[in-house]
This record gives structure tokens, sequence and C-alpha cells, in this order.
């Protein structure tokens, strides 16, 4: 050993060593547990938003909310619930095979420059603010078209919202497809068609499954793009595809609780509760069986 | 093989166009339906803090070449400045905050936990905008007008933007908080990600010079992130800037103000556009349904911009 080590030759030094190895712990330690209050501050805030909505709507929730309409700002939710499921169902019907389709055309004609294009415009789409697709559904079809406040143009509103996101996880569902078992079914003397459709969409149709969950569970938290297309009702819904306005549960929670009426608040917590309860529900099980879906592929 | 072409191509391609087609219809039919406010408002639009409808129950006069309401004038400045500053400070809050709650996700929590603890995180992308606004409404507002604000406004209070009053809580600093929490999820779920993927042998190097696992962290991981964590910082602008219900119900809705402080009444862009539907669709001379088309076609523009950046910066972003 060389006698030379600075350390050991100079005892001063040897104590600023001993405090600079005292910082740079506390430092770690403060470093980490900063991050853990970063952490700690979010899980709160989804827990306190959680635990709002359900405390306040709890009480809220009644047999006559499933069974009466809104009456002004009193009565049920009726025409809301079934509202807000019939734009939701809509929306999907017309946003599922358009984005599922889009995106097999983008996963398997992935190296062509079209295919490039439309995968970075989905993407440069998903980020276009909710509000200005309400805006265009609201001049196109609400206006330009006559369709006034409906049921169509709300659907349509949120099936272009929408349409991105089930075309991004089709894309990564096909994706992840392993290529042998594309070589196997063109072994066999498959056609592309139906290489595509009967053996690798098929070997995925899980993962596309939970795409379109994800993306129902976004369509139906929504609220500004369908105060421009669908506006308000008291009424159920009767069935008519344009000229008649459709209420739903997202405009309750805005409307309602600026009134000054229990009543109206009691709705509007009721609402929150069950729109909460709904995309939250949705949006865990689709995520979980997404994440057990690769761990199975993984093996 | 992977390239032949067929009816079947053809039938998915059209699926596919229905991508261009909608960003090519939104551009030309908000500008065809803007095109009377732009050529009315000219600069003055973004320029000027004078929204005004003017006198509804005048007769329509024609000033520059457009039939408007007597006095009528549109100038969104208020909206530009209001729209960037609960943007801005609502990053300012969520990128340290969001890149901490990653590392601590990506680092310190055992394996077992890390899914169940991230979900907590992530699942706040996934409340809806309006529950959301219902939240500020009903617990932030009250808690941080009475019990931060007041804190916040005798500590800073040197500097002029934190002076009081603090107001009633409506405002800049709720309206980015509540923006803040929901875009935090998009920076933690990537950012996440992005330091789980470091190489082992990188922080193993690390360690082995005797560095704390902070200072590994400081010095060797994170600094090779710092182009995927301007990446989704930009995204994260983006969906801040078009965000619409929660800030329309936390803002205070200001009309025609510039904030001075940090608690003043903003609005929008996009809140604006919720806010004014009603009382421009009532303008007979139809030109404040175009000026909001206007908002929106600008909205879209920067959205769009932002975006587009975004994803030229880092190629494979999730969205959540």
């Amino acid at each position: 050993m060389s006698t030379s080590t600075p350390a050991i030759a100079m005892p001063q030094e040897r104590r600023t060593d001993a405090a600079l190895y005292r910082r740079r712990r506390l430092v770690n330690l403060l470093g980490w547990t900063l991050f853990g209050l970063f952490f700690a501050l979010l899980a709160f805030a989804l827990l306190d938003i959680v635990g709002t909505v359900l405390e306040r709507g709890w009480p809220a929730l009644s047999l006559e909310l499933f069974t009466q309409s809104t009456n002004g700002v009193s009565g049920g939710l009726l025409n809301a619930i079934t509202g807000t499921f019939a734009l939701t169902a809509g929306s999907l019907i017309l946003a599922a095979p358009v984005g599922v389709f889009a995106g097999i055309y983008v996963s398997e004609y992935r190296s062509s420059p079209f295919a490039r294009l439309i995968r970075y415009l989905s993407d440069v789409m998903v980020g276009v603010p909710s509000i200005v697709f309400g805006l265009f559904g609201y001049i196109t079809m609400v206006t330009w078209l006559g369709w006034q406040f409906s049921m169509l143009a709300g659907c349509i509103t949120l099936a272009l919202m929408i349409i991105p996101y089930i075309l991004r996880t089709t894309e990564l569902a096909l994706h992840g497809v392993a290529p042998e078992l594309r070589e196997a079914a063109y072994a066999l003397g498959a056609g592309h068609a139906t290489v595509v459709m009967k053996v690798i969409l098929r070997s995925c149709f899980s993962r596309v499954l939970t795409g379109i969950l994800l993306a129902m569970a976004i369509s139906m938290g929504e609220t500004a793009p369908l105060i421009y297309t669908v506006n308000w009702s008291n009424y159920v819904w009767d069935g008519h595809m344009t000229r008649e306005p459709v209420g739903y549960l997202t405009y309750v929670i805005w409307s309602f609780i600026n009134e000054p009426f229990d009543s109206a608040h009691a709705l509007a917590y009721a609402a929150a509760l069950l729109i909460t309860v709904f995309v939250l529900v949705i949006t865990m099980f689709a995520r979980l069986s997404l994440s057990k879906l690769s761990s199975n592929q993984a093996h | 093989m992977r390239h032949a072409g067929g009816p079947f191509r053809i039938f998915v391609a059209l699926f596919a166009a229905v991508i261009p087609l909608s960003i090519g219809a939104l551009i030309a039919f908000l500008f065809y339906n803007a095109w009377p406010a732009i050529h009315f408002n000219g600069w003055r639009f973004l320029t000027e803090s004078s929204w005004n409808l003017g006198n509804q129950y005048g007769d329509a006069v024609t000033v520059r070449g457009a039939e408007v309401m007597p006095g009528a004038s549109f100038g969104i400045l208020f909206l530009i400045v209001g729209t960037l500053a609960s943007s801005l400070i609502a990053l300012l809050l969520a990128v340290p905050i969001g890149l901490g709650a990653a590392v601590f996700l990506a680092e310190a929590v055992p394996a077992r936990l890390r899914q169940p603890a991230s979900m907590l995180v992530e699942l706040l992308a996934s409340v809806p905008s309006v529950v959301f606004g219902l939240w500020g409404y009903v617990v932030l507002i009250p808690f941080a007008s009475k019990h931060v604000y007041p804190v916040l406004a005798k500590v800073l209070g040197f500097i002029p933007f934190f002076a009081p009053p603090t107001r009633d809580g409506y405002g800049l600093l709720t309206a980015s908080i509540v923006l803040a929490l929901m875009v935090v999820p998009l920076i933690t779920a990537n950012m996440r990600e992005a330091i789980m993927t470091t190489p082992r042998a990188l922080r193993e190097a690390g360690l082995a010079t005797g560095a704390t696992r902070f200072e590994v962290m400081r010095h060797i991981v994170l600094p090779r992130l710092r182009l995927p964590l301007v990446g989704v910082s930009t995204l994260a602008l983006g969906r801040a800037l078009g965000e619409t219900m929660a800030v329309l119900m936390v803002s205070g809705n200001a009309i025609n103000i510039l904030p001075h402080r940090i608690y003043s009444s903003i609005s929008t862009m996009a809140a604006f556009m919720v806010s004014q539907l009603d009382s421009a669709l009532q303008d007979p001379s139809g030109m404040a349904v175009n000026s909001i088309t206007e908002i929106g076609l600008i909205l879209l523009l920067i959205s769009m911009l932002v975006n587009g950046v975004a994803r030229l910066l880092v190629s494979r972003i999730s969205t959540l």
C-alpha cells in the first residue's frame, strides 16, 4: 500500500471527507423523501377526488334516480343515463370499425409513406382539444346540414375524437403478434386478407377490444363537444337521430352544480358518482387485462 | 409479401383515409366559417382585450364591409394570455412533481407494488374533465382560498404577482393546479417507462464509483432522458392548452381583463368557447359565432403545432 493516499495522510481532509459523506447521505435521503412526497400528493389527489364524489354522491342515490327523468332541477337522471349510454354506443359503432381497419392498415403496411403519414396525423389528432371537435360538429352537422342539436351529431363528433385512440391500440396489438404465426398461415396458402383477418386479428382480438373499452371510457366522460352538438333535454331520448336534443350525465354535473338548489346539487353529485365509477371501472379493467395479456404473451 | 397490394389493402386504406380527411375537414370548415370574422377583426383580434357583442337590440350596421351589431368588437388578447399563463404555470408544477413521482415509482417502490401504485397516478388521466371541475369547485377552491393562498400571499407577498388580495379562489392559480393534476399522469407514466428502460449496467457502474442512488439518478439516469422529458412536457402543454370543462368551472371566467396577480380571474380560449356559446347564438348578425369559430381555429392550429412538434421530438409516447 502506498502511503501517499491523501485521505490517510491529512487528518484535516479526512474530517471534511466525513462531512461531505454525511451531506451526500442527507441529500440522498431528502431527495428520495421529496420524490415520495410528490407521489403521495398525486395519489392523494386521485383518492380525494374519488372520495369526494363517493361521499357526496352516495346519499343522493335513490331508486327514482333511475326511473324518473330530470324535471327542471329535480327529479331523476333516467334521461341522462340512457342518453349517455346511447351516445357512447353510437360513437363506438361508428368509430370501432374505422379505428380497427385504419389500425390494421398502419400496422400491416407500416413502412409505406402513406401509413407513416396516417400514424403521425393520428397522433396529432389525439391532441386536438375536444371543444374544437364540438365546434366542428356544430358548424357542419348542427347548422350546415340542419340536423340541429341531435344524437347523430353527438355520436359522429365523439367518434371522430376516439378513432385515433382505437387506431393506436389496434396498431400496437397487431404489432405484438408473433411473426411465426403469420408465416405459418402463409405457408398453409392463405391469402393476405385471410391471414390478417382470420389469423392475426383473431390472435390479438382481446387486446383490440381493450383498446375499444378505453375509447369507450373517454367517450363517456366527455362534456364540451356535446354541449355544442347535443345540448340537453329533460326527456328520455325518443329514438330520433336528428332534430332532437339529448340529455347526458356530464352535462348535469357542470350545469346543476351552479344552481342554488339542494336538489340540483344532489343530482350533480349523483351524476358525478355514476360517471366516475363507470369511467374508472372500465379503465381499470381494461388496463389490468392489457397488462395481463402482455405478460401472457411474454411467456 | 407484406407489400402485396390488392383489394384488401385498398379496403383498409379507405378507412385509414378518414384520419387525414377529418383533419382536412376540421381546418377547412373552421377556416371557411371563421373567414368573415378574420376579415372583420383583423389583427385587433389578437392584440386587444375587447370582446363585446355590441347592442343586440339595435339595427345592424356595416363596419369594414361586414354587417355587425352597433359597437361590436372581438379582441381575445385576454384569452390568449389566460390560456398561456394557466398552461405554463400548470407545467411548472406538473413537470417536477411528475418527474419526481416517476423516479419514485421506478426506483423506490418494490416491484410487487409498482403496478397498483402507478395505477393510482395514471388513473388521474382517466377522470373526466368535468369531475375535475366539480372537485375544484367543491373541495380545492374553499380549501385553497382559506388555507393556502393567504399563506402564499404572506410568504411571497414581496413579489407583486403573489401579493394580496387573494380573492375568492377562482382564478389563474386554481386553474393551473387543476390543469397540472390533469396532465401530470402523462409525464409520470412516460418518464417511469423511460427510467425503467435505462440500461442496468449504467446504474451499476455509477453505484460502483461510490455514488448514492440519488446521485446515480441525478447525474447518470436523468440527463439521458432530457429529450423524452421535453417531448412529453410539450405534449402535456398541448393538452393543458385545450382543456375546457375543468378550467371553465374554476377559472372565474374573466372577460376583457388581463390577470395582474396569480389569484386573478382568467378565462381560456377553450373555456370561453363554452361559456359564450349561448350569448353568441343570440347575435342576429352571426359575427359572434364566426368570432368563436376564429378562436376555435386558432386553438386547433396551436394544438396541432404543439403536438406535431412533441411527436417529432419523441416518436413513441403513450397518451394514456
